[in-house]
C-alpha cells in the first residue's frame, strides 16, 4: 500500500460523489450497502428501494498518472421488490441488507443480495458483440421467405455498444423466518452462510432448495430470549470457521467440524463489563453492530454503538484494542435513545489489518491506525468537492471552549449519518455512504 | 449516567417504540424490541428502588396494625399453589424489614402464569377485607410456570393486579388510590399517563378504598372486546421443522415472523417478576396478556403468527384493557 499504515500517514483526497443534490431525500434512494468487489474494480451499492448500482472503474489514463480511474455507473437493476406475506398481513421489505461479491472465475461477475427473507445470486454480464448477416432471418428477427434465399451466408458477431445485463441465477428463499442481517461466502468459494436474528443457515450457491441450519439459539420458551444474532462471517481463510455477534455484545466462533449444528461455540469473545459506564442503554450500546475479520484473519474487528475493537482470535477474555468512535455521545444516550439514532447500525471495514475505518453521525467517519495509533476524522460533504483536494481532519469538541473549526456535539447532524463504508481490497480508495450519496476518497498520489 | 428523563418518561417512550413497532414497514423488528426491552427493565428497576425507598422512608414513620406492611390484595378466587417466590432482584439493602412472603402467602394469581410479580404499596390495607392475603409481600413467581393450566383461569386476579398499581399510603386517612399509570390504548394510539388510573369495573369490590370511580380511563364497563379465538402467536411449525427453505416455490408463505411482543414482554415480566405500582401493572398485563396467549397444550400446535390473534382465555381472563392488549 502507497503511503499505508508505517511513519506515512494517508492523505485522503476527495475522488467523486453519486448520487442526488437533493436535500430532500426519497426513501427509496437511501444507501443501505456498499462492497468492492475482489478486484476492486467494482463497486456496488443497494438501496433502499431494492436497487442495485454497479459502478467500474476505468481503466488507468496513462495521461492521469496521478489518480487512478474514475468510477463510472456499469450496471443498475431492480434486486429485490416488496413483497407481502397476506396470511401474517405483513409487508417484507425490498431494501437490499448486504451485498457480496463472488470472486470472478469467467468474464460474467456474480454477487449475492439479500433483503429481509430472500437472497438472490445475480449474474451481471457483458455483451458487446452481436451476431449479424443470418441467412434465414432478417435484421429485426423476421424470417425471410426462403423462396428469395439463394445464397448461404454465416452470421458473424460485429461489434455493438457495451450492454451489461443483470439476470438473477438462483433464488434462495422461505429459510429465514426472522430479518436477514449477514451473508457471508466461504472461502470454499461454493457455500455461504446467512444469518438472521435467531439463527443461520449454510448454503450450497448451486442448489436453492435446501439449506442446512447451522446455528438456532432461539430458546425453547421465547421467554427466555436474552439475545439475537446481530452480524455473522465466515473466516477468510478457514472453509470451517465463522464467527457471530450477538446484541450482548458477544462473539462466538464456531467450527463446522465440530458437529453439524454449532450451537456450541467453540470459542467466546466477551469483554465484562465496565460497571461504572452502567446506564439505561446498557444493553443497547454493547450490542454488536458489524463484525468483520482482517484480511490474514488472525484479527476481527466488532463495531459496537460507541466503539470499534479489535480482538485476536487467540484471546477470548478481552479486545486488544479498542478505539473510541464517537465518547462525547456517552452523555447523551437518552436524547439518541428518543429520536431512535441509538439503534443506528454502524457498520465497519479493514484496510488489510492496520487501519481500520467506521461511520458516525453530521457525515463523519473515522479512521484508526492500528500501527500509529492515531486517528482521524474526516467528513463526507460536497463543500470539499475539489478533486484532489485534501481533506481536513475534523473535530469534535466535546465540552467546554469551542476551538475554532471545532464543532460542538450539540451542533452535529444526527440524520446525516455514514453507516455503510468500504475499502479498496488492494489500494487506497475507500468508498463512504452519506444517507442517499456515495463519496469516493483516494489517497493523494504524487 | 445523566439522563434527561425519568423512568416514567423513559418507560412511556419504550412503550410507544414498541407499539409503533407494529406499523412499521417490514414486519417487527425482533432485536430492537428486545433492547427496548431492556430499557423498559432498567427504567423499572430504577422506578422500583426508588418507590422501595420511598416505602421504607414512609413505613419508619407510621404504625401498622400488624406490624407488618401490608399488601392489600383482594380475595382471588383459590389460586393453583404458586411456585416459590424468587429473591426480589431490586430490593435495595434497606428493607431488610418487609417480610417476604412464605410460600403458602405468595398466591399467584392465575392470569399472572407469565411471571408477573406483584409489589403491592401498604396502604391500601385498610380495608380489612384486603387482608385476608398474606402479609408482606405479595409474589406470584410464575417465571418459566410450567404447565398452561393457569393461563386463563384467573378472572378475577386481574382485577388484583389493576389495583395494585395504585395505593397510596395515605397516613391513616382515608386510604386513596393515587399514582400514575402509563398507559398505552393500542385502539387508539395514545400513550398517556393516568392519575388514579384503575379500571373501576375490574377493581376487587372488597377493597373498598380501591372502588372509586377514576378518571382517564379509556375503557368503559361492558366494552365489546375484539379477539380472535383460536391462534396464538406462536412460530409456524413449518419453519422450525422444515429449515431447507422451498427455493423457487411460487407462492410458498414466508416464514412467520418472530413473536417478538411475546417474547419480549414475557421475557421481561419473567425476568423480572418483581413489580411493583403503575408500571407493573402495565408491564404484567402485558405479560399475563401473552402468557395467556400460549399456554402448554397449545404449545404443541403451532400455528401460523398473527399479531391480531389472541386466545380467547387470556381475553377472558383481563379486564377491559383487552383490547389493548389484543392488539399486540
Amino acid at each position: 500500500f502507497s503511503g499505508a499504515g508505517g511513519g506515512n500517514d494517508i492523505q485522503w483526497c476527495f475522488s467523486q460523489v453519486k448520487g442526488a443534490v437533493d436535500d430532500d431525500v426519497a426513501e427509496a434512494d437511501i444507501i443501505s450497502t456498499v462492497e468492492f468487489n475482489h478486484s476492486g474494480e467494482l463497486l456496488a451499492t443497494g438501496d433502499k428501494g431494492g436497487r442495485v448500482v454497479i459502478f467500474q472503474q476505468e481503466q488507468e489514463n496513462k495521461s492521469q498518472s496521478h489518480s487512478r480511474g474514475e468510477y463510472n455507473v456499469y450496471s443498475t437493476f431492480q434486486s429485490h421488490e416488496p413483497e407481502f406475506d397476506y396470511l401474517k398481513s405483513l409487508e417484507i421489505e425490498e431494501k437490499i441488507n448486504k451485498i457480496r461479491w463472488l470472486p470472478q472465475k469467467n468474464a460474467a461477475q456474480f454477487l449475492l443480495s439479500t433483503n429481509d427473507k430472500t437472497i438472490k445470486l445475480w449474474k451481471i454480464s457483458e455483451r458487446d458483440k452481436r451476431p449479424e448477416g443470418y441467412n434465414l432471418k432478417e435484421e429485426d428477427g423476421r424470417y425471410r421467405d426462403p423462396t428469395t434465399v439463394t445464397t448461404l451466408r454465416v452470421p458473424v458477431f460485429r461489434p455493438m455498444d457495451l450492454m451489461v445485463e443483470a439476470s438473477p441465477r438462483r433464488i434462495f428463499a422461505n429459510a429465514h423466518t426472522y430479518h436477514i442481517n449477514s451473508i457471508s461466502i466461504n472461502s470454499d468459494y461454493e457455500t455461504y452462510l446467512s444469518a438472521d436474528d435467531l439463527r443461520i443457515n449454510l448454503w450450497h450457491l448451486e442448489i436453492t432448495d435446501r439449506s442446512f441450519n447451522i446455528v438456532d439459539i432461539k430458546p425453547a420458551n421465547m421467554e427466555e430470549l436474552t439475545e439475537v444474532i446481530t452480524a455473522a462471517e465466515f473466516h477468510p481463510n478457514s472453509c470451517n470457521t465463522f464467527v457471530y455477534s450477538s446484541s450482548k455484545g458477544t462473539i462466538r466462533l464456531c467450527d463446522m467440524r465440530a458437529s453439524a449444528l454449532c450451537d456450541r461455540h467453540s470459542k467466546l469473545f466477551e469483554e465484562p463489563e465496565d460497571p461504572s459506564n452502567r446506564s439505561f442503554f446498557s444493553e443497547i450500546i454493547s450490542s454488536i453492530s458489524d463484525v468483520k475479520f482482517s484480511h490474514s484473519g488472525r484479527f476481527m474487528m466488532t463495531r459496537d454503538y460507541l466503539s470499534v475493537k479489535i480482538w485476536d482470535l487467540n484471546m477470548e477474555n478481552r479486545p486488544v484494542e479498542t478505539y473510541q468512535v464517537h465518547e462525547y455521545l456517552r452523555s447523551k444516550l437518552c436524547s439518541l435513545y428518543e429520536n431512535d439514532c441509538i439503534f443506528d447500525k454502524f457498520e465497519c471495514c479493514w484496510n488489510g489489518s492496520d487501519i481500520v475505518m467506521t461511520g458516525s453521525y453530521n457525515n463523519f467517519f473515522r479512521m484508526f491506525d492500528r500501527n500509529t495509533k492515531r486517528d482521524i476524522t474526516l467528513e463526507a460533504s460536497r463543500e470539499n468537492n475539489k478533486p484532489r483536494t485534501v481533506l481536513k481532519p475534523r473535530k469534535v469538541c466535546a465540552s467546554g471552549k469551542r476551538k475554532k473549526d471545532e464543532i460542538s456535539v450539540d451542533s452535529l447532524d444526527f440524520n446525516k449519518k455514514i453507516l455503510h463504508t468500504a475499502w479498496h481490497p488492494k489500494e487506497n480508495i475507500i468508498a463512504v455512504a452519506t444517507t442517499n450519496n456515495l463519496y469516493i476518497f483516494q489517497d493523494k498520489t504524487n | 449516567m445523566e439522563c434527561s428523563l425519568d423512568a416514567q418518561s423513559l418507560i412511556s417512550i419504550s412503550l410507544r417504540k414498541i407499539h409503533s413497532s407494529r406499523t412499521q414497514r417490514g414486519g417487527i423488528k425482533l432485536h430492537k424490541n428486545l433492547l427496548v426491552s431492556y430499557v423498559l427493565r432498567n427504567a423499572r428497576q430504577l422506578y422500583l428502588s426508588e418507590r422501595y425507598a420511598e416505602l421504607y422512608r414512609r413505613q419508619q414513620h407510621h404504625h401498622y396494625p400488624e406490624g407488618a406492611p401490608l399488601l392489600a390484595m383482594p380475595a382471588c378466587p383459590p389460586p393453583p399453589p404458586p411456585p416459590p417466590p424468587p429473591p426480589p432482584p431490586a430490593v435495595p439493602a434497606e428493607l431488610p424489614a418487609l417480610p417476604l412472603p412464605s410460600e403458602q402467602d405468595a398466591r399467584s394469581c392465575a392470569a399472572l402464569r407469565g411471571g408477573a410479580e406483584l409489589l403491592e404499596v401498604p396502604g391500601c390495607a385498610a380495608p380489612a377485607a384486603c387482608r385476608d392475603s398474606a402479609p408482606g409481600f405479595y409474589r406470584a413467581n410464575g417465571a418459566g410456570a410450567a404447565g398452561g393450566g393457569g393461563g386463563g383461569g384467573g378472572g378475577s386476579a386481574a382485577p388484583g393486579l389493576l389495583y395494585a398499581a395504585g395505593c397510596d399510603f395515605g397516613s391513616g386517612g382515608a386510604p386513596h388510590c393515587s399514582s400514575r399509570t402509563t398507559v398505552l390504548d393500542l385502539d387508539t394510539h395514545v400513550v398517556t399517563t393516568v392519575e388514579n388510573g384503575y379500571l373501576h369495573q375490574d377493581c376487587c369490590s372488597q377493597c373498598p378504598c380501591c372502588c372509586q370511580p377514576s378518571a382517564g380511563l379509556p375503557s368503559a364497563p361492558g366494552t365489546k372486546r375484539k379477539y380472535y379465538p383460536g391462534q396464538e402467536e406462536e412460530e409456524e411449525e413449518g419453519v422450525e421443522e422444515g429449515e431447507p427453505g422451498g427455493g423457487g416455490v411460487a407462492g410458498g408463505p414466508p416464514f412467520a415472523p418472530p413473536c417478538t411482543k411475546r417474547a419480549r414482554f414475557e421475557e421481561y415480566s419473567a425476568e423480572h417478576p418483581q413489580d411493583s405500582s403503575n408500571i407493573s401493572n402495565l408491564i404484567s398485563i402485558f405479560g399475563s396478556g401473552f402468557t395467556g396467549l400460549v399456554s402448554r397444550q397449545q404449545a404443541d400446535t403451532e400455528q401460523p403468527l398473527n399479531g391480531q390473534l389472541c386466545s380467547k382465555q387470556a381475553l377472558a381472563s383481563l379486564g377491559a384493557w383487552t383490547r389493548a392488549i389484543v392488539a399486540f
